[in-house]
């Protein structure tokens, strides 16, 4: 069923051809030995994620959760304006580093993903890429109220509405944009949620895996990766 | 045991007990420098605890992935370069406790200890196969390998010196006063060395090999959990071992902690000011930084000795 706010989905009689670097085929080495190539599957593990369960003892647990709420860290990856609020918790004004909050710049060191403000579609595969590859438990942030509902971006062709159909999302910081204050108070309310052993949304994901990959192929037009990327 | 004249077992948990003080003062001091950094810019910085928590954090995390035997073995290798370098020199000197392992010709083995960790992390980086672990391998092998030229020479001068390749004969010859220090009977050779003690310190100006806005992080790139959670011990505990040699070979070496903990803050602040001050090298630049004023200071150093 086609509707004014389904413009964001892709339509799925035109099929989006595979990219030709992306195609398997066979390739000779410089000392004449034949390989086959098949990008999707030699440079990915696409294993599907797996359920973790807590720590054994409810105080280890707990001692585990106090410390991961003290250590977030940032995966540095903006992908709408609300990028631009961060900046400021970095300088002098607000300070997020005496709070435990560090900005990584890579996924794998990562423990909380900021989806600050619209997410086109294509900026969703690389967020759905990034986010699969940081390590259990992880955190994602919704910024702004694109990622509740679209926001202004309600009636757009290329953004997608909530956030939440697509990550798990486990704190939202409502405004347009939230200032860099909202953005501290959004991080105090994640530890309270990850210091009451709330943050479970990497096993949310693990949990609903097939819902979660039925709705971001349901909007992303090129799937040119394997299901799950480590 | 007949083959190692000066070992007893006795040696062991109190070179384990150097080892835990190290690992603890170099998780406070790094703290306190960052902390000391953000105060100059007019943040209140990170708690002063942090980076125990980061580590706790970081074997706190469920899931892990390996990619491969040498990327396992390259935090390891690393940690080894770290704890290696610091037992096999003593740490206070005319202290039975804080002796470690120190023998004879410690100088040749701590120099190898060095650039161990280097060697570790190019193999497993490489494993991990992502590009900017390679880029950041390749930058960091050949800008330490020529930070290490003038510090080889500064040593070879200073063994000269005192003729020997004992660390512990050389820091007793230091003792006394303040000029029988290597800074005032050698400067040359100190100077040459601490080109390379800042070359290798990975602050800035010489810190294109991590480089967190260029390659995201260079080498460690793909670590996480647990992995990392070694590397950053070793990231408090390499410094700190690194600083020891210097300080012991140039500053006049330490006779107890509170000494200990005062020089080597200083020299670990020496890096940090001059980080803080100058911007980022390339590669290229550093190398040829190395090759123009720390080589011809080097090879001073080894003519006048």
């Amino acid at each position: 069923m086609k509707d004014v706010d389904d413009k964001f989905r892709k339509d799925t009689e035109k099929q989006v051809p595979l990219r030709e670097e992306l195609k398997p085929r066979k390739v000779t080495t410089p000392d004449g030995q034949e390989i086959d190539i098949d990008p999707l599957r030699d440079y990915f593990c696409d294993a599907k994620p797996k359920v973790h369960p807590k720590a054994y003892s409810k105080i280890v647990e707990d001692f585990y959760n106090w410390a991961r709420s003290n250590s977030l860290w940032i995966l540095g990856f903006g992908t709408g304006c609300g990028a631009i609020e961060m900046r400021p918790l970095m300088t002098p004004r607000f300070d997020a580093y005496r709070y435990g909050i560090q900005w990584r710049p890579t996924p794998r060191q990562a423990n909380l993903l900021v989806i600050s403000g619209y997410l086109s579609v294509k900026t969703l595969k690389r967020a759905i890429r990034a986010y699969e590859q940081m390590p259990s438990p992880k955190y994602v942030m919704g910024l702004g109220s694109c990622t509740i509902n679209g926001g202004m971006y309600w009636d757009s062709y290329n953004t997608i509405k909530r956030l939440d159909d697509y990550l798990p999302v486990d704190m939202y910081v409502a405004g347009c944009m939230p200032r860099p204050e909202a953005l501290l108070h959004g991080f105090m309310e994640l530890k309270r949620v990850i210091r009451e052993g709330k943050g479970e949304g990497a096993n949310t994901y693990a949990e609903n895996f097939d819902q979660y990959k039925v709705n971001q192929k349901a909007v992303i037009k090129d799937w040119d990766m394997p299901d799950y990327n480590w | 045991m007949s083959s190692f004249p000066n070992f007893a077992w006795g040696q062991v948990p109190l070179a384990l007990l150097t080892l835990f003080i190290v690992i603890n003062y170099g998780m406070i001091m790094t703290a306190l420098v960052r902390k000391i950094g953000a105060r100059v810019g007019g943040r209140y910085g990170i708690p002063i605890w942090q980076n125990y928590i980061d580590l706790l954090k970081n074997i706190a995390l469920r899931s892990k992935i390996s990619h491969g035997v040498m990327y396992y073995l390259a935090p390891v290798f690393r940690l080894t370069g770290g704890v290696g370098l610091l037992l096999f020199v003593p740490t206070i000197y005319g202290s039975d406790w804080h002796q470690n392992f120190s023998y004879a010709g410690d100088l040749i083995l701590a120099l190898y200890f060095v650039f161990f960790g280097t060697l570790g992390m190019a193999l497993g980086a490489g494993e991990s196969g992502h590009p900017h672990s390679a880029i950041g391998v390749s930058r960091g092998l050949s800008q330490v390998t020529m930070a290490e030229l003038p510090l080889a020479l500064g040593v070879y001068a200073i063994s000269l010196q005192y003729q020997t390749l004992d660390i512990t004969q050389i820091v007793a010859a230091q003792q006394g006063s303040i000029f029988n220090w290597t800074l005032f009977t050698n400067p040359l050779a100190t100077i040459a060395a601490m080109f390379a003690f800042v070359g290798t310190m990975m602050r800035s100006p010489f810190d294109v090999v991590i480089a967190p806005q260029e390659i995201p992080i260079g080498p460690p790139t793909e670590y996480h959990s647990s992995y990392l959670a070694l590397m950053q011990t070793n990231r408090v505990l390499f410094p700190v071992a690194k600083t020891v040699i210097y300080m012991n070979l140039f500053f006049g070496g330490a006779t107890n902690w509170a000494e200990f903990a005062i020089k080597v803050f200083v020299l670990y602040m020496l890096t940090a000011v001059i980080g803080v001050v100058h911007p980022r090298f390339r590669v290229e630049q550093s190398i040829r930084f190395f090759l123009k004023w720390g080589l011809p200071v080097g090879v001073l150093a080894i003519l006048t000795v």
